[in-house]
C-alpha cells in the first residue's frame, strides 16, 4: 500500500540539495590561482560560479519535489 | 566631501522608502481583528516575490555589506567565506525552512519557541530557546545602525556630533513608527525599495568601477600588489577555518528570530521552496560587494585605522559621480533598516508568546498581545540605540560574534527535533548549557575571534567557536538522551503531528498542506 521511500526522483534531489555542500566544504579543491579566468584567480570565479550552478540544482530538485508530490497525492487517493 | 548631487539621490531614497512605509498597511490587507499573527507575521500572506524580498533582505543586512568588503580589503581571501556560507543557506532554507513552515502553519506557531514547546512539551526548554533568540538579536540589531553609521561617516555624509546622533535617532525613529503601526508589513514593503537600489547602484558601481581600473585582470594584481600576494588566496592552514565559519554560519543563520520570522511570512512551504532558488541572486551581491572590497586595496584606498569598513564607501566616494554615490549611501542605510525592523519585530514577538504569555499572562487577548509585542519592539529598537551611543563599536562586534556561536546551541533542539523526537528535552537542556559556557569561553579566551586552534601539539587546526561547541552540545544531548531513557525519565507530550522518529515510512504530506 504504501509507496516507496527511497525513489529514483528523491534520490536526485537529495543529491541537488547536497551537492553545494560538498563543492563549497572542500576548500582544498579550490584554493588555488590557476586557471585565472580574465585575470581573476581561480578561487574567486569558482566560488562565484556555484552561485548559478546552486540555484539551477535547487531548480531541479524543486521541479523534482513538485512532480514527487503530485505523484504521491494521486497515489493517495488511489490507497 | 558630500555634493549636492549625492546629498539629493540619498535623500530620495530614503523619502521613498518613508512614502512606501505608509502604503504599508495596504500590503494584502484584510479585516481580521488585531493578532500576532498579523502584526507579526503580515497574516502569513506573502507570495514568492515578496517573500523573496523580505527573506533576502533579512538575511544580507546592511553590516554583511559593509564587513564582508571590509574584511576583504583588511584580510583578502578569507573574507569571501561569506560565499559559501549564503550558497548553503539556499538547500537549507529548501529543507529545514520549507518543513518548519508546515509544522508552524498548521498549529499557529509564531515563533520557533513555540515549536519546540509543542514538540517536546517542556516549557524549560521553549524559555531557553526563545531567550537565546533574544540575546542574539539584540547586538545584530544594534550592528545595523553601526553598518549606517560607517557608511555615511565615510561618504562624509555624516555630520559630527550630536547633529549625527540625532539625524540617526530620527531616521531609526521613523522606521519605528511604521514598524509599530504596520508591524511586519512596512519591512516588506520597504525591502522591495532595497532590492531594486541596491541591485541598481551595485551593478552601476561594480561596472563603472571595472571600466576606470581596467578589468579583472588589473584589479587583483593591484590588490595582490598591495596585500602581499599569498593574502588573495587561502593558504592549507586556514582552510579548515574556511569551511567551518561557512558550514557554521550557514546553520546558525536559519536558526536566527528575524530569518525564522521572515520565513514564516511566506504563504506556503512551497513558496518557500521557490524562493530558496532565487535566493543565490542575492548571495552573488554579496560576492560582488566583497570583489569592491578588493578594488578599494587596488585603488590604494587608505581607510582609517580599524576601520576597514569604511574602505568601500570610500571608494565609492571617490570613483562615482555624486548621485550615484548618493544611490549606494541610500540603498545601504535602506538596507539596514529593513532586517533591523524585522529582528525587532522577531524579538518583540518572541518575548511576547514565550516569556510574557507563557509566565507573565497567561489569559492575554490576542489585542493585548500585539499591543504588548509593539511596544517591545520600540524598546528593543531604544535599546539599539542607547547601545550604539553608549558602547564602542567593537563590543557590538563582539557580541554579534558571540551571538552566532549562542544561537547555534538551539540547532538541536530545532533542526534535530524536525525529524526526531529522540532527544530528551532534559538531554537538549544540558547540551545547550554546555554548548553556551563552551562557546563563550573559548571565544573570550581567544580574545573574540570566532576561530580557536583545536587539537595536539603536532597539528593543530583551526576551527570555527559556534561548531566547536554545537559538536559538545549534540554529544551531551544525545549522552543524555540516552541515559535519561534507561532511568525512564519521563517526556512532556508531543502536541505536533509530526512523526516522533525518523521512519522509513511515507513520511504525512509534508509541504502538500494546500489541497
Amino acid at each position: 500500500m504504501k509507496p516507496a521511500v527511497i525513489t529514483p526522483t528523491r534520490v536526485v534531489i537529495a543529491l541537488c540539495l547536497v551537492a553545494p555542500f560538498v563543492a563549497m566544504l572542500w576548500v582544498g579543491s579550490y584554493a588555488k590561482t590557476d586557471p585565472a579566468l580574465m585575470g581573476i584567480p581561480f578561487f574567486y570565479w569558482y566560488q562565484l560560479l556555484w552561485v548559478p550552478i546552486s540555484a539551477v540544482l535547487t531548480m531541479i530538485a524543486y521541479q523534482l519535489w513538485r512532480r514527487d508530490q503530485r505523484a504521491r497525492r494521486g497515489g493517495g487517493a488511489a490507497e | 566631501m558630500a555634493g549636492t548631487a549625492m546629498t539629493a539621490t540619498f535623500l530620495a531614497v530614503l523619502a521613498g522608502a518613508s512614502l512606501l512605509a505608509v502604503t504599508a498597511r495596504r500590503l494584502r490587507p484584510n479585516d481580521r481583528l488585531p493578532s500576532l499573527e498579523g502584526w507579526a507575521l503580515a497574516d502569513r500572506s506573502l507570495g514568492p516575490w515578496w517573500t523573496w524580498v523580505l527573506l533576502g533582505g533579512t538575511i544580507f543586512t546592511a553590516y554583511t555589506f559593509t564587513a564582508v568588503p571590509g574584511l576583504a580589503y583588511g584580510n583578502g581571501a578569507p573574507a569571501f567565506f561569506a560565499v559559501p556560507y549564503t550558497v548553503l543557506v539556499c538547500p537549507l532554507v529548501f529543507v529545514l525552512l520549507a518543513r518548519l513552515w508546515t509544522v508552524a502553519r498548521r498549529h499557529g506557531y509564531i515563533t520557533v519557541a513555540d515549536f519546540v514547546r509543542g514538540r517536546y512539551g517542556s516549557p524549560p526548554l521553549a524559555l531557553v530557546v526563545a531567550l537565546t533568540g533574544i540575546l542574539a538579536t539584540m547586538p545584530y540589531l544594534a550592528l545595523q545602525l553601526l553598518g549606517i553609521r560607517a557608511v555615511l561617516t565615510a561618504g562624509g555624509m555624516y555630520p559630527g556630533g550630536v547633529t549625527g546622533d540625532l539625524v540617526m535617532a530620527a531616521l531609526f525613529a521613523g522606521l519605528a513608527v511604521a514598524t509599530y503601526r504596520h508591524g511586519l508589513r512596512a519591512p516588506t514593503v520597504i525591502s522591495a525599495l532595497k532590492a531594486v537600489a541596491v541591485f541598481v547602484s551595485l551593478t552601476a558601481v561594480t561596472w563603472l568601477v571595472l571600466v576606470r581600473l581596467g578589468g579583472p585582470g588589473a584589479i587583483f594584481e593591484g590588490a595582490a600588489q598591495q596585500l602581499g600576494s599569498p593574502a588573495l588566496l587561502l593558504s592549507p592552514a586556514h582552510q579548515p577555518a574556511y569551511a567551518t565559519l561557512a558550514l557554521g554560519s550557514a546553520l546558525a543563520l536559519l536558526m536566527y528570530p528575524h530569518v525564522l520570522t521572515a520565513g514564516f511570512a511566506s504563504d506556503g512551504s512551497r513558496t518557500l521552496r521557490k524562493t530558496a532558488v532565487a535566493l543565490p541572486v542575492w548571495t552573488g551581491l554579496l560576492a560582488l560587494f566583497g570583489f569592491l572590497g578588493i578594488a578599494a586595496l587596488a585603488v590604494g584606498v587608505r581607510a582609517p585605522e580599524g576601520a576597514a569598513e569604511a574602505a568601500v564607501p570610500m571608494l565609492v566616494d571617490r570613483l562615482m559621480p555624486g548621485a550615484l554615490a548618493g544611490l549606494v549611501f541610500g540603498a545601504i542605510t535602506v538596507g539596514a533598516l529593513v532586517p533591523a525592523a524585522v529582528m525587532s519585530i522577531a524579538a518583540a514577538t518572541s518575548f511576547v508568546r514565550n516569556v510574557y504569555v507563557e509566565y507573565v499572562h497567561p489569559t492575554a487577548t490576542p489585542k493585548r498581545q500585539v499591543r504588548v509585542a509593539k511596544s517591545v519592539s520600540l524598546t528593543a529598537k531604544v535599546g539599539a540605540v542607547a547601545f550604539v551611543f553608549g558602547l564602542r563599536d567593537q563590543d557590538a562586534v563582539n557580541l554579534q560574534l558571540l551571538g552566532g556561536v549562542w544561537i547555534l546551541q538551539i540547532f538541536p533542539a530545532v533542526a534535530v527535533g524536525l525529524y526526531t523526537r529522540w532527544l530528551h528535552p532534559r538531554a537538549l537542556l544540558a547540551g545547550w548549557g554546555v554548548g553556551m559556557v563552551a562557546g563563550t569561553f573559548l571565544v573570550v579566551r581567544e580574545g573574540f575571534s570566532p576561530i580557536v586552534p583545536i587539537g595536539t601539539d603536532a597539528g593543530s587546526l583551526e576551527i570555527y567557536v559556534g561548531l566547536v561547541a554545537l559538536l559538545l552540545n549534540l554529544t551531551v544531548a544525545v549522552a543524555g538522551s540516552v541515559a535519561l531513557e534507561r532511568l525512564h525519565v519521563p517526556r512532556g507530550a508531543d502536541l505536533t503531528d509530526l512523526p516522533p522518529r525518523l521512519t522509513v515510512r511515507r513520511r504525512p504530506e509534508t509541504g502538500a498542506n494546500n489541497p
